[in-house]
């Protein structure tokens, strides 16, 4: 196994990881604030994309899609909150997860019936499509660094804003003692929505940086959804820290098991059981990590100290 | 409560009034979920069958009635059993998965129904499951494949990198490329597949790259198909890791990576039994009258699909009504139709022996992407399982 | 009592109408919705036995599926290596070996995983048993002998005496003799010592512990049950459809249950089974209405989380029960 496809690897696992964390830093803002379980944030992904897609083809440039796709995702997301997630936030955990079960066949279905089953490739600048050779044999697509880069921004973004700012203060306020924030007279419901904006947000902007690798399609966002949990449930729910940590621990993990399990086992066993048995381990390895984090510590890595 | 279940009561006596002067076919296919693509694809096709026969088989009026699978085995059952039991259909057909197919057929076979695939194409199907009702318009899952293994042998290509999804297709595939090939498979990925399917393969394709292989052979069929292309155009693998396909590049993808402008699928190989280009009179009138409809040129499966009706209609008009079953059995094992292969005859399974081209993909007299035909790799291909049906 | 005679009576004359209508559709030439009544009637097992531990214990189980898709394999992988060779200790087609089997198997893996399970609460609990669930999965897509994701092909039903299985009216009889049954099993359960532990633990768990009782072991024990029952379910599904796939343990799956439970009314008896009912009918209208039957049924789930709280149970019995 040779250095620099194990650096190229790692790198391809910090991306998966960092798109990860965008999309369960929204779900773990939400469920620590607000308690609310939201099924369909996946579905807020699956719209980042396909808003950003169409709007690529609009404008003729991928940055200006983005730019305007990111308000336009937050304001669905502040629709979905004041009519779906609002009345939902006095019930039970039960009650979050049948609801927004909803919402996924709701959205998938409009998703189907706006831009038809088809989905939708995305086409790159072309200085964003080319290839950058960090030495002779390492040699990656640049739109994968901007990914990294993206996401390691929107993570120190997030950072300064839940410590260094007035709302991040209120945020945090919130995750430990929503009570108290609100006998301060603090306007809890646009806090809410607010937050609930900003998670949606950050899901769209996942969203519409896989789109021009993997297009914008339909059920996209549920097929992240459970891994995004899975990062969420593992580094702690509520926790930032926590979620950054685990996101990136599952995007290496689950790539790094694609790629050289096949080669761990055929060090123990014969190379065709070794062939038959490694994707069967590498697809089960990120939910038997949960299991065994979970049998281990029963709140997650992180767990948020107060409640 | 009540209202509701006498209402569906209503509804399921009125539809079991038969209508006696027509042939009612099923058409079990994908038309939600982002698989929709190819399901709309082969309901266009098959439309477009019923209107050049002008909605009749002989003397009898077609009708098609198509039932959503949800790409999912239990419901293609499902939809298949309604089929069959309630609108009392005469054949159905369509399929796009295997494992739908697998699931739904002792539905249909034990009804007396004749079942007809228009894509799926599993291994059992033609060899140990093979039934006397059964027929295809497709292939077996191993014949594309073995036909990309004998055009990579032709091309000198000496060591192969092999991807696909972990699936009983995605397997088949690469046994099928694994049995002709007789140069070095230097590594092989089955990535993740079904509802949280893998669409990132950024893994892969690095080793792929490290593998320092001569080509790359995948099957990635519907929407996982552009995302590999758009990867592999990505990572720059073009000139040194050049794309032999099989069912991944089509008539439903090229359109997308136009827009897109991914110039990487350009001259990439894919083998099929069927082209676009075929010179044959039904096949010119078909993509014609296709494109005029849709806008763009069809797609194998609808090329299959188109087949399956106008196969059923030959049968149907031959035999002139749908009682006498074995005079039908004998009118479809016959083949007697306008394929827009051209000759269409079927081997002793029940499965096409057919011709296996080498397609490249080009941009037409119009600029619009497509594929042509580069030489033929098999003629009158039997598939492997054919000596394993008992028949 | 009066509200009592009135739900004893829906009860019945519901259970009345189901065991009746299916059989009164195959005689008059419907033998599509027999089939639908038997489906119909397995799924309500599944959902009878996910209230038990979700309705009346508040254990939010989202990956029942996987029970439901062990029983079937329990059925369908000793009568493949019937069918096909290989394993002769395990190739049967006898209802008694294969359907024991099936509760057998399905008993420890709930035991199994219950035990890591039931250290978490809350939402972990609901997402680490759909974390087994997709294991589960992923492990049976992995095993190519017994078909992977095309799903295992048995043409063969399990044989018990005096009824045969291949006949639809006696295949929906047993179905519906079993769904009486599990109600049954479940009222038994819930009205005796141990489900009131259950219950009492669910509404305040402190106090229960500080009764003195072992909440953890009660948990497990119906968690055990609830997974048993299920994979009883699953056995039966096997034969109903002849065709196990993975697909029967995906996580929407699960999904499905919950819902089943919650829209006719958690911790009813009948609940689960209306629950049942109403969505395989509002299923079918809808999809024969529209492919984009999903909008209008994901509209309804909302709905019915959102302004029907209690289920059709609540509805039907009207406001005074509300609060139990």
């Amino acid at each position: 196994m040779d250095l620099s496809l194990l650096i190229i690897q790692a790198l391809n696992g910090v991306q998966l990881g960092l798109l990860l964390f965008l999309v369960a830093s929204g779900l773990t803002l939400v469920f620590g604030i607000l308690d609310f379980v939201n099924l369909a944030h996946g579905s807020l992904y699956m719209l980042g994309a396909f808003i950003c897609a169409s709007l690529t083809f609009l404008f003729g440039n991928f940055l200006w899609a983005v730019l305007v796709a990111l308000p336009l995702t937050g304001g669905i997301g502040y629709l979905v909150e004041r009519f779906v997630a609002r009345p939902l936030y006095a019930r039970n955990h039960l009650d979050h997860v049948l609801g927004t079960f909803g919402l996924i066949l709701v959205l998938d279905t409009l998703a189907h019936l706006i831009w038809g089953p088809a989905g939708i490739a995305v086409p790159l600048p072309h200085w964003l499509d080319g290839q950058i050779a960090l030495t002779e044999t390492l040699v990656i697509p640049s739109f994968r660094l901007l990914i990294i880069a993206a996401g390691l921004a929107a993570a120190a973004g997030l950072f300064w804003l839940v410590n260094y700012t007035r709302l991040g203060m209120l945020i945090r306020a919130g995750a430990s003692n929503r009570t108290m924030v609100s006998a301060l007279g603090i306007d809890i419901q646009t806090l809410f929505a607010l937050v609930f904006a900003l998670g949606a947000m950050l899901a769209g902007l996942a969203g519409m940086l896989i789109a021009p690798i993997t297009e914008a399609s339909i059920g996209m966002g549920n097929s992240i959804i459970i891994t995004a949990f899975v990062v969420i449930i593992v580094g702690g729910i509520g926790s930032m820290k926590g979620a950054f940590i685990a996101a990136l621990l599952i995007g290496l993990i689950d790539t790094m098991g694609r790629s050289f399990l096949d080669d761990i086992f055929k060090l123990a066993m014969s190379p065709e059981a070794a062939e038959t048995s490694a994707p069967a381990v590498s697809a089960m390895l990120i939910y038997i990590i949960m299991a065994l984090v979970l049998a281990l510590r029963p709140q997650g890595l992180f767990p948020p100290r107060t409640r | 409560m009540k209202k509701l279940l006498t209402l569906t009561l209503a509804a399921g006596l009125m539809s079991t009034a038969a209508w006696a002067e027509s042939v009612k076919i099923g058409f079990v296919t994908t038309l939600t979920t982002g698989a929709a693509i190819i399901g709309t694809d082969m309901q266009n096709a098959a439309n477009l069958a019923v209107e050049h026969l002008g909605g009749k088989a002989g003397n009898l009026d077609l009708e098609v009635i198509f039932a959503d699978d949800g790409f999912a085995p239990e419901t293609g059952k499902q939809a298949t059993d309604k089929l069959v039991k309630q609108d009392d259909v005469d054949f159905v057909t369509g399929y796009i998965w295997s494992h739908v197919l697998l699931a739904s057929r002792k539905s249909a076979l034990d009804a007396g129904k004749f079942l007809i695939s228009a894509n799926a194409g599993p291994s059992q199907i033609a060899g140990k499951l093979c039934d006397e009702n059964f027929f295809s318009t497709s292939w077996q899952n191993d014949q594309t494949p073995m036909a990309m293994g004998e055009v990579l042998n032709r091309q000198g290509v000496k060591s192969l990198y092999v991807m696909a999804p972990n699936y009983a297709a995605g397997k088949d595939m690469v046994a099928g490329v694994e049995r002709t090939f007789k140069g070095e498979i230097v590594g092989r990925d089955l990535t993740k597949w079904g509802a949280d399917a893998q669409l990132d393969f950024s893994a892969e394709l690095a080793k792929a790259k490290a593998s320092g292989a001569d080509g790359i052979f995948v099957f990635y069929p519907g929407a996982a198909g552009g995302a590999f292309i758009k990867q592999y155009d990505q990572a720059g693998l073009k000139d040194t890791l050049p794309l032999y396909s099989v069912f991944t590049v089509d008539g439903l993808s090229l359109p997308k990576l136009q827009a897109a402008n991914f110039q990487a699928v350009l001259g990439s190989r894919t083998t099929q039994e069927w082209d676009p280009s075929l010179d044959n009179a039904a096949n010119k009138r078909f993509v014609a009258d296709f494109k005029a409809k849709h806008g763009t040129y069809p797609s194998f499966y609808a090329a299959q699909s188109y087949d399956a009706i106008m196969l059923i209609a030959s049968a149907v008009a031959k035999v002139g009504n749908t009682e006498d079953k074995d005079a039908l059995r004998a009118a479809l094992k016959a083949a007697e139709f306008e394929s827009v292969r051209g000759d269409f005859k079927f081997g002793t399974n029940n499965m096409p022996v057919q011709n296996f081209y080498l397609r490249e993909v080009v941009a037409d007299a119009d600029g619009t992407w497509t594929t042509k035909v580069v030489e033929t790799v098999f003629e009158d291909h039997i598939d492997s399982y054919a000596a394993e049906c008992k028949m | 009592m009066s509200f009592l005679t009135r739900r004893g009576w829906i009860s019945a004359v519901v259970m009345a109408l189901l065991a009746v209508l299916p059989p009164v559709f195959f005689l008059t030439g419907n033998a599509f919705y027999l089939d639908l009544a038997t489906r119909l009637s397995i799924l309500a097992i599944a959902a009878v036995s996910l209230n038990l531990i979700l309705g009346y214990g508040g254990l939010v189980s989202f990956g029942h599926a996987a029970f439901v898709g062990l029983g079937a394999y329990a059925v369908g992988i000793p009568a493949h290596h019937w069918l096909y060779g290989g394993l002769d200790f395990l190739a049967t087609t006898s209802g008694f070996v294969q359907v024991p089997l099936a509760v057998a198997v399905t008993a420890l893996f709930a035991l199994i995983t219950g035990a890591v399970c039931l250290r978490t609460k809350g939402v972990y609990f609901i997402m680490i048993t759909m974390a087994f669930a997709q294991m589960i999965y992923y492990l049976i897509v992995s095993i190519e002998e017994y078909g992977g994701d095309d799903g295992l092909v048995i043409d063969t039903r399990s044989e018990l005496p005096l009824i045969d299985l291949d006949n639809p009216l006696q295949l929906f009889g047993l179905a519906y003799v079993s769904l009486l049954v599990a109600m049954l099993l479940v009222r038994m359960i819930t009205r005796s010592r141990f489900g009131m532990v259950l219950q009492g633990a669910k509404g305040n768990e402190e106090r229960m512990v500080t009764l003195g009782f072992n909440i953890y072991a009660y948990r497990l024990t119906a968690y055990v049950i609830s997974g048993a029952m299920c994979g009883y379910a699953g056995a039966l599904l096997g034969n109903f459809t002849t065709f196990i796939s993975p697909e029967m343990m995906d996580w929407s799956r699960s999904g499905e249950l919950m819902f089943m439970v919650i829209l006719g009314g958690a911790a009813t008896t009948l609940g689960p089974v209306l629950g049942a009912i109403a969505f395989i009918v509002v299923e079918e209208i809808l999809s024969s209405f529209t492919i984009y039957w999903h909008l209008p049924f994901g509209l309804m789930l909302m709905g019915v989380v959102l302004f029907a709280r209690g289920g059709l149970m609540g509805l039907l019995r009207g406001r005074r029960e509300d609060g139990e």
